[in-house]
C-alpha cells in the first residue's frame, strides 16, 4: 500500500503542492524588510477575507492610508479557496528554507540538556549568507518566541512544543520524547519562516545565523508597533467587539473544547488498545501451549499463535504512531488557540484604547474647528493595523489548520487500513499452510 | 478401523440447502459397512419453541422443546417416504445420552451442548431463554444426533432409533432397560479411587492427554472471553468520533461536509464488532464440544481402569483362596492367617471340618476361576473396543479442529476486511475535507 505523510506531519514548511502560505507572495514583502507600521503592514491586510469593508464595524469611519497600488493588484488576483494557486505561487516563491533536525545529548557538570541542529537555506539579501547550520536548544526556541510576540503583538505567532515536563513521569532524554519534540519545533519554525512578516523579524534572522545566541543582550530593534502596543494601558473600557472577531472568538472556544474530547477519546482508544493487546498476547501463548501436547494439530495450532503475535505487532506499531503523531497534533492546536485568544484580548485592548482616547477627544473638540489629534489617528492606525494583521493570519491560519487536520485524519485512517492489512496478510498465509495441510493428509489417507 | 473414521462423514440437509458436516469433512463413500443410521434416514433439529406446562411437582414451568425432523432416504414403493418430526425437550436428550453411555461405556460419547452458557464475553447473555443461546442450542442438539448417528456402533442403537421416531412413550421404553441402576453405581465407582497395577498403557496415555485437552480448551476458552470483551470496547470508543465530528462539522465551512460523513464511518465501524462477536461465538462452540468430548474421552479411560481394577481384585481373591487351600492341604502355613494361629493355639480341627472347609474353597476356587476368565475376557474385550473408538475419536478430532482454525482464519480475515472497508472510506472522507 502507499505509504502514509512523512512522519513529521506537514507544517508549512515542506514542499507538498497542497501547501498553503500567505496569500501575498513574499516577493512583494522584499521590499519592507521590518513590519514597518502603516504602509505594509496596511498593503498586507487588505489582503484575505474577501471583506470590502476592512474598517471597524461600530460605525466610525476609518480612512486607510494608502496602500501600495501594487499589492491591491495581487489582492483581486488572490482568490482564498484557490490552494493550487497559492502553492503555486510559494513554490515560485519561497526564497527562506529551515529545518530543525539531529538532536544531540549534551552533558556538562552543571545541566544536561538536548540541542538540535538548525538549518537554513535562503537567497534573501537580509542575509549574509546562503546557508547556516547552528546548534540550538528549547530555551532558545522559547526566547525566539517571546521576542516574536513582543515585537509582532498583531501577529498569531505559532506554539511552541510544551516547555514543562514533569520529572520522574516524562522521560526527558527518551527517543520518543526528543522525537516529538523536535518535530513540534520544526514545524514551529517553518510556520515563522514562511511568515510574509515574521520570517523577517531580525530577531529570527539572529536565531538562525548567530554562533552564540546572545540572549539577555535585546536586539534594539523593537518596532514602533510593539512599543505602542505594550504600552497599551489597562484602563480603558473595554468595547463590543466587531462581528468578525467575535465569530473568531467563539470558533476558538467551541474548537478548542472540540480538540479536548478529540483528545480524550484518543487516549481512551489507546488505552482500551493497550489493555486489548495484553489479552492477545495470552490468548496467542495458550494456543502455543496447546501444540504442545497435540501431534497432528501442533502446526496448525502454532500457526494460529504465529498470526496472533504478527497481529501484535501491528497494533503496537499502530498505537505508538497514534501517541506519537496524532496526539501532539492536538495539543499544539490548543495552545496555538491560547495565544490566538490572547491577540484577540490583545485586540480588544488596543481598540478600547482608540475608542477611549475618540471620545476623549470629540468631548474635548467641542467647539474647536481642529482636526483630531495625532495621538488618536495613531491609535486609529494601530487597530487598523492590528484588525487588519489579525484577519490576514486569521485566514493563513484556518487554511493551515484545515490542511493539518486533513493530513492528521488521513494518517490515522492510513495507519488503520495498514494495521489491518498486516493481520489480513498474516491470516491468509495460515489458510494457505493449513489447507496446504488438509490436501496433503488426504491423500496420504487415501494411498 | 479406518472405515469406521469415515463414518460421520454424510451429510445431512432437512431443508434442502448444502451445510457442511460438524466435522467440515466432505461425503466418502464407505465400502461394506452400510448400518450407519445416517445413511438411511436424513435427521435434523429444525426449530425451537416455548412451551409452557406443569412440571413433576405440579408447578408451572416454561421450557423450550425442539423439532426433530426425520426422512427415511430409501423410497418405499417408488414414492419418497414422508418425513416425520417430534418434539424434545433438553432433558430428554440428556436422558438418552446417559442411556448410551452406561450402555456403550467404550464409546467416547458426543457431548450435548452446554447447560448454561459458560465464557459468555459481558455482552452476551446469559440467559437461557435468550433467542441467540436457544439457537445455538437448537444447532448443538442437532449436532449431537448427528454424530450419534452416524457413528459405527451407537447407530445401531434401538432406543436410538425410537427417540427419533416415537414421540411417546420413549422414556418408558428407556426406564425398562433398568439403565439407571447401572448409572448408578459407575458414577459412584467411577468417582472412588483406586489403584490400578498394570493398567493399558496406551489407554493411560490416552487419558493424560484429555487431561490436557480439557485444560487447554478450557484455558483458551477462557482467554477467548477476555479478548472479546476487550476488542469491544476499542471499537464501540471509535463510536465517539462518530459524535464530535459531528459536533465539530457544524463551525467549520470547507471541512464540515467530509467531516459530517467521516463520522457516519466511525459509527459504522463502532458498529461492525456486534456482528463480527456473534459469529466468532460459533467458534467457541467448537471448542466447548471438544472441552466436553475431553471429559467423555477421560470418562473411557476411567472405566477401563475400573474394569482393570476389578480384575486384579478378582484375581487376588483367587490368589488368596489358592493359597489357603494350599494351607489346608499341607497344613503349612505360609502367611499369617488366624486359623492357623488358632490351630496354633487350640490344635488342629478334625478331619472331617478340613474336608468341607476343602470343599467349599474348591468350589470357591472354581467360581472364582471361571470370575477370573471372565473379567479377563471382559477386560480384552472393553481396551479392545475401546481403543478403536478412541482412535477414531482422535482422527475425528484432528480434522474437526483443523476445520475449526480455518474457519476462525477466515473470521479474522473478514474482520479485516471489514476493518479496511470502513477505514477507506472514512479516508476518502477525510480527503475531501
Amino acid at each position: 500500500m502507499s505509504v502514509s505523510a512523512p512522519r513529521g506531519l506537514a507544517s508549512s514548511g515542506q514542499k507538498l503542492i497542497t501547501e498553503i502560505l500567505h496569500p501575498l507572495s513574499a516577493a512583494e514583502e522584499q521590499l519592507s524588510p521590518g513590519p514597518d507600521v502603516s504602509s505594509s503592514s496596511s498593503s498586507s491586510s487588505s489582503v484575505g477575507g474577501g471583506k470590502q469593508e476592512p474598517g471597524l464595524t461600530n460605525g466610525t469611519p476609518v480612512e486607510m492610508s494608502n496602500p501600495a497600488p501594487a499589492s491591491q493588484l495581487l489582492n483581486r488576483l488572490q482568490l482564498d479557496d484557490d490552494l493550487d494557486a497559492d502553492a503555486q505561487d510559494l513554490t515560485e516563491t519561497r526564497d527562506l528554507f529551515v529545518t530543525v533536525d539531529d538532536p544531540k545529548k549534551h552533558v556538562s557538570t552543571m545541566e544536561t540538556y538536548i540541542t538540535y541542529r538548525v538549518s537554513t537555506k535562503t537567497t534573501r539579501i537580509e542575509f549574509d549568507l546562503p546557508e547556516y547550520s547552528v546548534r540550538r536548544r528549547y530555551q532558545d526556541f522559547d526566547w525566539l518566541r517571546t521576542k516574536l510576540e513582543d515585537s509582532q503583538p498583531t501577529h498569531l505567532i505559532p506554539p511552541l512544543p510544551e516547555k514543562f515536563v514533569m520529572k520522574g513521569v516524562v522521560d526527558r532524554f527518551s527517543e520518543d520524547f526528543v522525537e516529538t519534540r523536535m518535530k513540534a519545533l520544526d514545524k514551529f519554525l517553518k510556520r515563522v519562516a514562511d511568515h510574509p512578516v515574521l520570517s523577517f523579524n531580525p530577531h529570527l534572522n539572529a536565531f538562525l545565523t548567530a554562533k552564540d545566541l546572545n540572549k539577555r543582550q535585546g536586539l534594539a530593534l523593537l518596532t514602533k508597533v510593539g512599543e505602542s502596543v505594550k504600552q497599551v494601558a489597562g484602563g480603558y473600557k473595554l468595547r463590543p467587539r466587531p462581528v468578525e472577531f467575535c465569530a473568531m472568538g467563539e470558533y476558538l472556544d467551541t474548537f478548542s473544547q472540540k480538540l479536548g474530547t478529540l483528545d480524550r477519546i484518543a487516549q481512551r482508544i489507546l488505552k482500551e488498545q493497550s489493555e486489548y493487546l495484553t489479552e492477545l498476547r495470552e490468548y496467542g501463548a495458550v494456543y502455543s501451549s496447546w501444540a504442545g501436547s497435540e501431534e497432528q494439530l501442533q502446526r496448525p495450532l502454532e500457526g494460529v499463535a504465529g498470526c496472533v503475535t504478527t497481529c501484535c505487532g501491528a497494533l503496537e506499531d499502530a498505537s505508538e504512531n497514534m501517541s506519537q503523531d496524532f496526539l501532539p497534533v492536538l495539543r499544539e492546536y490548543v495552545l496555538y488557540i491560547e495565544s490566538m485568544k490572547n491577540v484577540l484580548r490583545k485586540r480588544d485592548q488596543t481598540q478600547a484604547e482608540y475608542e477611549g482616547r475618540l471620545e476623549a477627544a470629540i468631548l474635548h473638540k467641542q467647539e474647536d474647528r481642529t482636526p483630531i489629534p495625532v495621538e488618536v489617528e495613531r491609535c486609529q492606525d494601530k487597530v487598523e493595523c492590528f484588525n487588519a494583521d489579525l484577519k490576514a493570519d486569521w485566514e493563513r491560519w484556518q487554511r493551515n489548520k484545515r490542511q493539518d487536520f486533513k493530513q492528521l485524519l488521513t494518517g490515522m485512517a492510513d495507519k488503520n487500513i495498514n494495521y489491518y492489512e498486516k493481520c489480513q496478510a498474516a491470516w491468509e498465509s495460515l489458510i494457505t499452510v493449513l489447507q496446504d495441510k488438509q490436501t496433503e493428509d488426504k491423500t496420504s489417507e487415501t494411498n | 478401523m479406518a472405515e469406521d473414521g469415515k463414518e460421520e462423514s454424510v451429510a445431512s440437509s432437512c431443508d434442502g440447502s448444502d451445510r457442511t458436516e460438524p466435522d467440515g469433512s466432505l461425503n466418502h463413500t464407505v465400502p461394506g459397512d452400510g448400518s450407519s443410521l445416517l445413511r438411511r434416514m436424513e435427521i435434523c433439529v429444525a426449530e425451537a419453541e416455548r412451551r409452557s406446562g406443569k412440571n413433576a411437582v405440579g408447578m408451572q414451568e416454561t421450557f423450550t422443546v425442539y423439532l426433530i425432523e426425520t426422512r427415511l432416504l430409501e423410497s418405499v414403493d417408488g414414492r419418497n417416504p414422508p418425513p416425520d418430526s417430534l418434539w424434545r425437550r433438553y432433558s430428554e436428550f440428556e436422558l438418552l445420552r446417559n442411556y448410551l453411555i452406561v450402555t456403550y461405556p467404550f464409546i467416547v460419547m458426543p457431548p450435548l451442548p452446554e447447560k448454561r452458557a459458560e465464557f459468555v464475553w459481558h455482552k452476551l447473555s446469559a440467559d437461557n431463554m435468550d433467542p441467540d443461546f436457544v439457537e445455538r442450542r437448537r444447532v448443538g442438539l442437532e449436532n449431537f444426533l448427528l454424530r450419534v448417528a452416524s457413528h459405527p456402533v451407537l447407530s445401531n442403537d434401538k432406543i436410538l432409533y425410537h427417540f427419533l421416531t416415537k414421540e411417546h412413550g420413549w422414556k418408558e421404553m428407556v426406564y425398562e432397560t433398568e439403565f439407571q441402576a447401572k448409572a448408578d453405581s459407575r458414577l459412584r465407582a467411577l468417582n472412588a479411587t483406586f489403584r490400578v497395577r498394570s493398567p493399558n498403557k496406551p489407554l493411560m496415555e490416552t487419558k493424560h492427554y484429555s487431561d490436557e485437552l480439557q485444560s487447554h480448551t478450557s484455558q483458551l476458552l477462557r482467554a477467548r472471553t477476555r479478548v472479546a470483551d476487550r476488542l469491544y470496547a476499542v471499537y464501540k470508543v471509535h463510536g465517539n468520533y462518530g459524535r464530535v465530528f459531528s459536533e465539530w462539522s457544524a463551525i467549520e465551512k470547507e471541512m464540515g461536509d467530509g467531516l459530517q460523513s467521516a463520522g457516519h464511518h466511525m459509527d459504522a465501524y463502532a458498529a461492525s464488532i456486534d456482528d463480527i462477536l456473534e459469529e466468532e461465538e460459533h467458534y467457541a462452540d467448537q471448542l466447548k464440544e471438544y472441552l466436553f468430548y475431553a471429559e467423555a474421552l477421560r470418562a473411557v479411560c476411567r472405566k477401563h481402569e475400573l474394569t482393570q481394577f476389578e480384575l486384579e481384585m478378582a484375581s487376588q481373591d483367587l490368589v488368596s483362596k489358592k493359597q489357603q487351600r494350599e494351607e489346608l492341604a499341607t497344613g503349612i502355613v505360609r502367611t499369617f492367617s488366624f486359623k492357623g494361629m488358632t490351630n496354633k493355639l487350640f490344635g488342629q480341627e478334625a478331619p472331617e471340618q478340613r474336608e468341607a472347609r476343602l470343599n467349599l474353597l474348591e468350589e470357591l476356587i472354581a467360581e472364582g476361576e471361571e470370575a477370573v476368565k471372565d473379567k479377563t475376557a471382559e477386560c480384552e474385550e472393553y481396551v479392545e473396543r475401546a481403543w478403536a473408538d478412541v482412535l477414531r475419536f482422535k482422527d475425528q478430532k484432528d480434522k474437526d479442529l483443523q476445520e475449526a482454525l480455518i474457519n476462525y482464519a477466515h473470521m479474522q480475515i473478514s474482520m479485516c476486511k471489514k476493518g479496511i472497508q470502513i477505514w477507506s472510506n472514512a479516508r476518502e472522507c477525510f480527503l475531501k475535507m
